[in-house]
């Protein structure tokens, strides 16, 4: 219960949907809105009414990290808090890696938003029935792995597990491709390297 | 420095000349605009009067007329309550909820887009505002102590909330509501009578008074707990020189020239330093219910055609003069392209962006009222003959609603669990009313208040989080389970 405790659990679960805010949305004042106002989105998508498709996938991003950032942010901060002040973890006989693990959970619990977003606007953009389906379904299969708490290691498992499989199932239906991959990992991606030479 | 704004046309954003408190308003390219007034609020602590902020609006020339008016009469109102007695805290809400748009009856279609488009922009310079005066008020509630902790009321709740039966607390909590908002419709009349008659070095004179009263009194009393909740020492000649800094500072840079983010800075530090104020001197229920009723009349007051604040703008109007320094947040600055005789001027404008001369001589140009001549954007970027002014205005919030809006998330940090989802919860609230109203204000173009929309967020969000989601929730995190 220490401030190495508090800061490293905060990082922990928000530090990837901080990176995703500051390097995907910070700097665009539209993205910033959507965040805040999530699905309310007619009026605004009209600004781009040439672009449709990428601003749906894009709203579906947006839209994803504010619920995950909401969802982590309320389901976990009042934990973090707690861990500033006195205490010992575990006196009663339960985990000493209580905050580890919420913290964790919570790291997880918002990328499979994200993912489940942009898997769930798609789904409902193309009719995939069941698309929409599987996220309810792995949504409440998720939650109630959460029951069986005790037991740390099968349920953060499973659900990191389950991430990484919506992960890529999000990032195919968002367009993305093993190619794309590639070219993006080894560097090759014209966009990107157009990108950074920008300033020559 | 002159900037060729590019993508910026006159019409979208938000017209730097109108605001007041919790005035935001669009920026009506051409209209000659007149000047902002003042609103001032007095506060009171336990030991003084206080002064209230101050904020500036600005009335446009005659064709956005219902915007002008309202705004006026906002800052007249405001004004002349304040000065009146010194203890209105509530004129702020008057002068700052106003939301004015800009153009009235602008063609639709590519300028609506560019509205919507910059207006996104602008609403998020004045997230950022309002968000960091939140974190102040809230950072500062979680840790010192001396601003929860009940130590008296002011004068203008006398009843006590200490009452052994809930019906007597709610009279007295609305009894206490009544008065606050009789003194601030009492200040915000005498605001106007003061406007009408001129009375300008009066205002003048007590906007500094109370900027002093705010930079260094309450300065040291803020510096002064915090240093006692961190045990931390700090001997007098150390203290007096900061404070002095600080305070004198302040001083120039909110009412004479100075760089913009200082003055962004210390507006929303004052804006903090009164929020905090109202927190600890209001009792509970009192403030819930004043929060509310500030907003209904907020509303009633800039959308009826006989409120004071209409009329102050309409007065602004008619003399088409500037007015005072105002006391409203600014976030961007207005500079002019083309114009040669407008150059240095628009270099003060870079310091000064609500500096009566500056904005005055900018809008020379514009001098005809007839929009779409004014509204005929020049080619972006094309720098032409001297009708091709691109001005980038900012957007401007009255510091009352800085005040308010941080009053609302204070107390709910404050009062009760100290939970946070609360706090958050009103957080959001109050940032996604900021978006509505600045969307309606693009799209009405009239002037709106700003604070109704966020405050009855706030307060929806409040109460239910507050008694149905955090029990909820507490559950949840302790066993871990997640949703």
């Amino acid at each position: 219960m220490t401030a190495a405790v508090f800061f490293g659990c905060a990082f922990i679960a928000f530090g990837p949907a901080l990176a995703l805010y500051i390097f995907t949305i910070a700097t665009e004042p539209l993205r910033v809105i959507f965040l805040i106002i999530g699905k309310a989105s007619e009026g605004l998508k009209s600004i781009n009414p040439d672009e449709t498709a990428p601003s749906m996938r894009l709203l579906a991003y947006v839209s994803g990290l504010g619920f995950g950032i909401m969802s982590g942010v309320f389901a976990f901060v009042n934990t973090l808090s707690d861990s500033l002040g006195p205490g010992t973890v575990g006196i009663h006989g339960d985990s000493p890696q209580f905050f580890l693990n919420s913290a964790f959970m919570t790291l997880v619990i918002i990328l499979l938003h994200v993912f489940w977003g942009i898997i769930f606007f798609d789904g409902c953009e193309k009719k995939k029935w069941s698309a929409l389906l599987v996220v309810l379904l792995t949504h409440l299969l998720v939650s109630a792995l959460t029951f069986i708490s005790p037991h740390y290691g099968i349920n953060l498992v499973s659900t990191y597990i389950i991430m990484v499989l919506m992960g890529i199932w999000a990032f195919f239906v968002a367009g993305g491709s093993c190619r794309s991959l590639k070219f993006c990992l080894l560097c090759q991606d014209k966009d990107f390297l157009l990108f950074n030479q920008r300033s020559r | 420095m002159i900037f060729p704004s590019r993508d910026f046309k006159v019409l979208s954003g938000f017209s730097s000349d109108l605001e007041a408190r919790g005035v935001l308003c669009s920026p009506e390219p051409g209209t000659p605009q007149g000047r902002a007034m003042l609103t001032f609020m007095a506060s009171d602590s336990e030991e003084e009067v206080c002064d209230e902020r101050t904020s500036l609006m600005s009335a446009e020339s005659p064709p956005p007329r219902c915007c002008q008016e309202a705004r006026q009469g906002l800052e007249d109102g405001e004004n002349a309550a304040q000065w009146r007695s010194q203890d209105s805290e509530e004129d702020l809400d008057d002068a700052d909820r106003y939301v004015c748009s800009g153009v009235p009856g602008q063609p639709l279609g590519l300028e609506e887009e560019l509205t919507l488009k910059y207006g996104a922009k602008h609403v998020i310079m004045l997230f950022v505002p309002v968000t960091l005066c939140m974190i102040v008020v809230v950072a500062t509630i979680k840790s010192v102590r001396f601003y929860t902790e009940k130590n008296g009321q002011l004068i203008y709740t006398p009843f006590t909330e200490d009452t052994p039966s809930v019906g007597q607390r709610l009279l007295n909590s609305v009894l206490n509501t009544l008065i606050m908002i009789s003194v601030i419709v009492a200040m915000t009349i005498f605001l106007v009578v003061l406007y009408k008659y001129r009375c300008y070095k009066f205002i003048h004179g007590w906007l500094i008074m109370s900027s002093l009263m705010l930079l260094f009194l309450f300065t040291y009393i803020y510096l002064g707990e915090v240093l006692k909740t961190y045990n931390v020492a700090m001997d007098y000649p150390t203290l007096f020189l900061t404070v002095w800094n600080f305070g004198a500072v302040g001083m120039v840079c909110i009412h004479w020239k100075g760089p913009l983010v200082l003055q962004q800075a210390y507006l929303i530090m004052i804006s903090a330093l009164m929020a905090l104020v109202f927190i600890k001197y209001l009792p509970e229920w009192s403030a819930w219910v004043i929060l509310g009723a500030i907003s209904v009349y907020d509303l009633v007051a800039v959308l009826c055609p006989k409120g004071p604040l209409r009329m102050l703008v309409e007065t602004a109007q008619e003399r088409n003069e500037p007015i005072f320094p105002a006391l409203i947040y600014s976030s961007a600055m207005v500079w002019t392209v083309g114009m040669a005789k407008l150059d240095p001027s628009s270099q003060g404008a870079l310091q000064l962006p609500y500096d009566p001369e500056m904005e005055e001589d900018s809008y020379d140009s514009f001098g005809e009222p007839s929009y779409p001549e004014v509204f005929e954007p020049p080619l972006p970027g094309s720098p032409e003959g001297e009708l091709e002014e691109e001005e980038e205005r900012g957007v401007k919030l009255g510091l009352g609603d800085f005040i308010f809006y941080s009053v609302l998330v204070g107390k709910a940090a404050a009062t009760g669990s100290g939970d946070w989802n609360t706090t958050l919860a009103c957080f959001v609230a109050i940032l996604i009313g900021l978006c509505l109203t600045l969307l309606l204000l693009a799209v009405f173009k009239k002037a709106l208040p700003a604070l109704p929309i966020s405050i009855t967020f706030g307060l929806i969000f409040y109460f239910s989080t507050d008694n149905l989601v955090r029990p909820f929730m507490d559950t949840l995190a302790s066993h871990q389970l997640y949703i």
